[in-house]
């Protein structure tokens, strides 16, 4: 199984701390976390899972192109997400639903990229989260470079943990396979720039598993680009928020990149146009659903002493929300021509600018008919 | 005031500019800084500017562009050389895929001025991967700006235009146009980037082309004079977007159109101008458009380069085509 001696935890399946000395220095930052921010993170799993769950129903109902859920993964994104900083830019793939709604972004902007309304969804600096990028692997060369603009801009390594700014990038474990994110480890480490990479190993690309993407732990991967490099249990939303808190931390002081493998797993399918039967046991799925993000920290919760009322305004939260999203869905309208023409470029540019006047006038020739 | 430079020079006095006018413009590329590049078009500027500004990066063409998109989110006006255009196709993806598309998924929320400076074609003799010339992919690439100065002059303006623009620019410089010498007006005074431009009259039959085949295609003029006929000759300048109106302007006073390019001819930029001068000047032309182009093979070893490329006497012998309808 995908644990190794490498992984490092601070929450069992049972929902216990786990002591070790090699967790200390986490432990230390949980400890200080108030019962608030705690509730907090319980709150955004289970809403976003349960967004997720009208999503991928919305899909199956003709309402959406695709979905692509996030199901399992909600530890590994919701402790990262909380460890950043509201100034650093957080580069995500195209699975990061919770790590999207912690920065303030309506969810509905990812149900329009979804249902075919847009290609983008939103402006990535009101939310410090850049856009979706559906092709594996691109934007860890991105959050490179955006992370070296942070150096030359001399903001970060100044000492100042409130203003100095990181980037933090999301990708899985096929991306790894991919030229691109070789070339991004290469960059970040040979300019020393502040920037984490958070992989989230879900242990299949579509229906490849894991072992055909590398022979060795991945984490291992980012150690042989000089990167230092942690693997975390991704379903423990602790240890993803105390490594991640540390490896911004010390991007952000001007250490050089840091690298997190979250040993996770997609409990959906990879999207809604994927069938998991034809290529994975179910005794597989059994033995992740022991490790769920969401039981566990529940388990947690309630040893603490959070009463029934939270968890059921958490519950009810989450079915609210779903039905916002269903009613919201129903209501999106297509875009204009507008969207197709108007930001190819951002200055003139004659062909675009011909080629809509055209198509207007062709629509307009059929007076409202087509 | 006007100084005679070659292209090269004129480039770089073109990025010596940019980058004292605007502390976002970054150059990034192979061998670029110290050496000042395989070709020294960027001589001196790490020097000048310093190594955050000139920045010999890591030989990683996809990792040069993907960069360059994440410091262009941040506000920076990324320069990049690739040091050949054989060497492009390690970017192609974060170009035609990222780079073309980002503005438009940004919906006009951020810019993306990232300048791809691509030294190519043919005529130096080089080994395989150093002849190319690539244009057409990048012309075809919806969201890309593609132009092709031909002279040290257009060199020192057009470069400075391109990293003005707020688009992502594909800059090719014709290898074989980076030593010869020419007047550059060195005040600020150019034409618009995309205007293509009539850089010789004549009446009989015009010829179009961009970088290094303009030289040879005035070359063709010059001799064609000597037998009597008058050719008219288009820099296009610009090979997306194509300014088409002095090119139909002109066919409309000769009647008749060849088109010159080192590139394979199939689904060429010289295609292109085919298609849409038929289109436009159909009842002007008095013979088909022909293009006169590198063959449909990749560029040959370079003994047979000579063989391959478009020379005075091919352009002759299509200008001789088209005047026998």
């Amino acid at each position: 199984m995908p644990y190794t001696e490498a992984t490092l935890q601070l929450l069992s399946i049972d929902g216990t701390l786990v002591e070790s000395d090699r967790t200390a220095e986490y432990r230390a930052i949980v400890d200080k976390l108030g019962d608030d921010q705690l509730r907090e993170f319980y709150r955004h799993m289970v809403t976003t899972r349960r967004f997720d769950i009208e999503s991928g129903n919305l899909q199956r109902q003709g309402q959406l192109a695709l979905w692509i859920p996030s199901l399992g993964q909600e530890a590994a994104q919701v402790g990262s997400a909380f460890a950043s900083r509201p100034q650093d830019m957080i580069f995500p793939s195209y699975r990061e639903h919770a790590v999207a709604r912690i920065r303030g972004i309506d969810p509905i902007h990812i149900i329009e990229l979804l249902r075919g309304v847009t290609n983008g969804g939103w402006n990535p600096n009101d939310f410090n989260v850049r856009l979706y990028t559906l092709v594996l692997g691109s934007q860890t060369l991105h959050a490179a470079g955006y992370a070296m603009g942070i150096g030359f801009d001399g903001k970060s390594g100044t000492g100042k943990v409130d203003k100095d700014e990181a980037t933090m990038v999301y990708f899985g474990d096929g991306a790894t396979s991919e030229g691109d994110v070789s070339e991004a480890l290469v960059f970040a480490q040979s300019y020393q720039a502040p920037i984490v990479f958070f992989l989230q190993n879900n242990q299949y690309a579509i229906s490849v598993p894991v072992v055909r993407q590398s022979r060795s732990p991945l984490y291992k991967r980012g150690e042989g680009f000089g990167i230092e490099s942690y693997q975390i249990d991704g379903n423990d939303v602790l240890i993803s928020y105390a490594v991640t808190r540390t490896a911004l931390d010390a991007a952000r002081a001007g250490e050089g990149p840091r690298f997190i493998e979250a040993q996770t797993y997609r409990l959906g399918a990879h999207t809604t146009s994927d069938d998991p039967t034809k290529y994975r046991e179910q005794s597989e799925e059994d033995y992740w659903k022991e490790r769920d993000p969401i039981a566990r920290f529940e388990k947690f919760l309630r040893t603490k002493g959070e009463s029934d009322t939270f968890f059921a305004e958490v519950k009810q939260e989450g079915e609210d929300l779903a039905s916002d999203i269903r009613t919201r869905t129903l209501t999106l309208t297509a875009p204009t021509i507008d969207v197709m023409f108007d930001h190819v470029f951002t200055d003139d540019h004659p062909v675009t600018a011909a080629q809509k006047k055209w198509l207007v006038e062709y629509e307009k020739s059929f007076g409202g008919e087509r | 005031m006007t100084e005679n430079l070659s292209m090269a020079k004129a480039i770089n006095l073109g990025l010596q500019r940019a980058l004292a006018d605007d502390p976002k413009v970054l150059l990034m590329g192979e061998d670029i800084g110290t050496l000042g590049g395989v070709f020294r078009v960027t001589e001196g500027l790490k020097k000048e500017f310093g190594e955050n500004r000139v920045l010999d990066t890591p030989l990683a063409e996809s990792g040069i562009v993907g960069t360059a998109i994440g410091l262009a989110m941040r506000g920076y006006r990324p320069v990049c050389e690739i040091q050949f255009e054989g060497f492009v196709f390690p970017a192609f993806d974060q170009i035609v895929t990222q780079l073309a598309k980002q503005t438009t998924r940004h919906q006009g929320t951020q810019s993306f001025p990232v300048v791809i400076r691509i030294p190519y074609g043919g005529h130096i003799g080089a080994v395989e991967h150093h002849q190319e010339s690539p244009e057409a992919y990048f012309a075809h690439t919806a969201g890309l700006r593609v132009i092709s100065p031909a002279t040290p002059n257009d060199g020192f303006h057009m470069i400075q235009q391109a990293i003005t623009s707020n688009d992502p620019v594909i800059f090719l410089e014709p290898k074989a146009r980076y030593w010869p010498k020419g007047d550059v007006d060195m005040s600020n005074a150019a034409a618009p980037m995309h205007q293509s431009r009539v850089v010789r009259t004549g009446t009989d039959i015009t010829l179009v082309g961009h970088g290094a085949m303009v030289a040879m295609m005035l070359d063709a003029a010059e001799v064609a004079q000597s037998e009597g006929v008058s050719i008219e000759v288009v820099d296009l300048r610009s090979l997306s977007p194509i300014d088409y109106d002095p090119i139909i302007a002109s066919v409309q006073k000769t009647g008749r159109l060849v088109v010159c390019q080192e590139a394979p001819g199939n689904a060429s930029v010289g295609s292109e101008i085919a298609s849409t001068v038929a289109e436009h000047a159909f009842y002007y032309l008095n013979a088909p458009v022909l293009r006169v182009s590198g063959f449909d093979v990749p560029f040959p070893p370079a003994n047979l380069e000579g063989l391959y490329l478009p020379d005075v006497d091919r352009i002759l012998d299509a200008v001789d085509r088209a005047r026998g309808y």
